[in-house]
């Protein structure tokens, strides 16, 4: 358990910058994930932090300790892989002792220890098999036990459920978060999935193109993105991104929608006093398809909520919701509904619009305005 | 409307279907037609004169084959005979020390070659190149190296230093290991491009997990990746092992089992006996037990092989 400060971390192979400049400071028992597009730099960030690459610029410190030049096996971390890279020759209990064994503990607290975490992690009848003979779900244990048996400051987890079903990946994500909450320990978990990112993290660090373009509590990326890339990042359905103008109408800033044919002026919220400024000026409003939904009257009185009539285009049905496409300014946009109230294809229907939470990018940089 | 339109697309189907029945029964035949001379060939050539080696070998067969049974008297009389043991104790020698050189090597190079070093395909090119030459070939261009007069001692002897000596060859106490040097420059590259692909096999997050666990390098070769290699050892095993009991061009080109005896060869034991001294017999015998030598290899080689295909599937 420590804490973990990135300044100004670079990576370049050659003339390719990976890294350019990160900055994190992560706090003793934070559960921090990397998120982002394959190739915006997550796993070298975590290799780098591993010490299996060398930085070409910057400092990494555990502790307060600078370990930027630091061997890996100097540095008191641990790495579970998506590969699980269980050493196939040799049995669970080997495989948990190795690590062990290499620092020339007494036998004694080797065995207490691979012990101790095969009945953390329930893999005590699986120690006499190898690798081979063990499902994924199993090996993925035995990854993690390798991890745990040396007390180490620092967890590092590379995209450690890529490789599972969906259902055992689920599984796995709770016993994670479990694992977290009863050690309490430092972990930095790189993932491609943004679901996974939300449920786990206590931050979320979501990466672009080798910067990191939020820093911040699953909550605040999800409610107050920083740009419209993060934005579109995180969640699923994705955010709506719908092309408008800022206009001043009835004394209030408004956007301009149109829906089925009619015209509608729908404020924003009064928190976003920045817009004043560029009224006149075209913007995107991003808006969450949860935000669209059917009518509900008990919401409907509510004066930051507007009902409009659209034309469904397509509907998708996914158990608690249905997503309902339409269009909006001619561009198509999620909603999400109650299933028994969505309409058919073709059909027309109310739909409530709640801007209390939409947010506004600048149609050019994607900045949040 | 749907219906008519099925009928349609059937009639017009109707004309190539017949060319096509015609064709689906030429694919049919052609892989047999294709295969049937290599397999008469392999039934003939190689099952066939395995079992009239084996007959032969029961017979009293001298310059030419008869077909007279004597029963075991060729067995008896090969295992009598003080020069078949002198073979046998030279395949042992030779045997154990080529396949253990070449793997030996044929790891190091792999394992050096496996460092992400510059013109690595030119090098396995040159390593692999041996692999190429016929026995003979390699057998006659050492000859002419390791000849006393011509080769190595008179080339060092010529750069001055006068009392060089290097005649293994002609000396009938190490003529054995001329093959062994012959054998193993011509084989270590072919064992290197085997290891070189286990190595390439080895999951790259292994050897990242091996460092963070705080493994050496050297620990991380010897406790993870030279195990985790043991089926390519067993293949390369089995592989030059039944090159070292087949061993006959390369020794009879390089020493023809002399001098005298000194480095004679089971199979040329078995073609000196069959086919220039009149031992017709006595070389069917011989050459049955190489045969069940080379059986008694492979047999539980494929075993395990066709075990493990089945265990994965």
């Amino acid at each position: 358990m420590a804490s973990l400060n990135i300044t100004n971390v670079e990576k370049s192979f050659g003339h390719t910058h990976i890294l350019k400049g990160i900055n994190m400071d992560i706090q003793d028992g934070e559960f921090i994930i990397l998120v982002g597009p394959s190739g915006c730099g997550k796993s070298t960030l975590m290799n780098c932090i591993a010490g299996l690459e060398e930085v070409t610029g910057g400092q990494i410190c555990i502790e307060n300790h600078d370990i930027t030049g630091v061997l890996p096996k100097d540095r008191d971390i641990a790495m579970v892989f998506q590969s699980y890279a269980l050493y196939p020759n040799m049995n669970v209990h080997k495989n948990i002792s190795f690590a062990l064994e290499i620092r020339k503990l007494p036998k004694a607290d080797i065995e207490r220890e691979v012990e101790r975490v095969a009945k953390l992690l329930q893999i005590e009848h699986l120690l006499d098999r190898k690798p081979g003979q063990l499902s994924g779900g199993q090996r993925q244990r035995v990854a993690m036990g390798r991890a745990l048996a040396r007390h180490p400051k620092i967890y590092l987890f590379d995209e450690p459920l890529s490789n599972l079903d969906a259902k055992l990946r689920v599984e796995m994500r709770t016993e994670i978060k479990k694992l977290h909450q009863r050690l309490g320990t430092t972990i930095v978990y790189v993932t491609h999935d943004q679901i996974e990112a939300m449920t786990l993290a206590d931050r979320i660090a979501v990466m672009k193109d080798g910067h990191i373009q939020q820093f911040g509590t699953p909550q605040e990326v999800y409610d107050n993105p920083a740009n419209r890339f993060v934005a579109g990042f995180m969640g699923s359905p994705s955010m709506n991104f719908i092309d408008t103008e800022l206009v001043s109408h009835e004394g209030q800033v408004c956007v301009k929608l149109l829906v089925l044919d009619q015209l509608h002026y729908l404020p924003t919220p009064s928190e976003e006093q920045g817009l004043k400024e560029r009224v006149g000026q075209k913007v995107v409003l991003g808006i969450r398809p949860e935000q669209i939904t059917h009518v509900i009257p008990h919401y409907a009185s509510n004066p930051s909520t507007f009902i409009v009539n659209a034309k469904i285009d397509v509907i998708e049905p996914t158990g608690p919701d249905t997503l309902v496409l339409v269009k909006m300014n001619e561009q198509e946009v999620n909603c999400r509904v109650e299933p028994h109230e969505a309409g058919k294809p073709g059909e027309t229907m109310s739909l409530m619009i709640n801007m209390s939470k939409t947010v506004f990018f600048d149609p050019i940089t994607g900045e949040r305005l | 409307m749907s219906e008519s339109k099925t009928a349609d697309l059937t009639s017009v189907a109707m004309t190539p279907r017949r060319n096509s029945r015609m064709g689906d029964t030429l694919a049919y035949w052609m892989p047999k037609l294709v295969l049937s001379p290599t397999l008469i060939i392999v039934l003939v050539f190689f099952y066939g004169f395995i079992l009239w080696t084996g007959y032969l070998s029961f017979t009293n067969s001298r310059m030419l084959p008869s077909y007279d049974l004597v029963g075991w008297a060729n067995y008896v009389r090969l295992f009598n005979n003080e020069r078949w043991f002198v073979s046998l104790r030279n395949l042992a020698v030779y045997s154990v020390l080529f396949i253990v050189i070449c793997l030996a090597i044929g790891l190091s190079l792999a394992i050096l070659l496996d460092q992400k070093i510059r013109a690595e395909g030119a090098l396995r090119t040159i390593y692999l190149y041996p692999m190429a030459l016929s026995f003979i070939v390699t057998g006659t261009v050492w000859k002419w190296m390791l000849n006393p007069q011509v080769g190595i001692e008179q080339f060092v002897r010529g750069l001055g230093w006068e009392t060089f000596r290097f005649d293994w060859l002609v000396d009938p106490n190490f003529s054995i290991y001329t093959i062994v040097v012959a054998a193993v420059w011509q084989s270590s590259g072919f064992v290197m491009a085997l290891f070189l692909a286990g190595l390439r096999g080895v999951d790259d997050s292994i050897i990242k997990a091996a460092q963070i666990d705080g493994a050496s390098r050297f620990m991380i070769y010897t406790r993870i990746i030279i195990p985790s290699l043991r089926p390519v050892f067993f293949s390369a095993f089995v592989m030059l092992a039944h090159i070292a009991i087949k061993s006959f061009d390369l020794a009879l080109a390089l020493t023809g089992g002399g001098p005298g005896v000194s480095s004679d060869l089971p199979a040329i034991f078995m073609y000196q006996m069959s086919f220039t001294r009149n031992q017709m017999g006595l070389g069917a015998a011989s050459a049955m037990i190489m045969l069940l030598t080379v059986v008694a290899i492979l047999v539980p080689y494929l075993y395990s092989e066709l075990r493990t295909k089945k265990h994965e599937h």
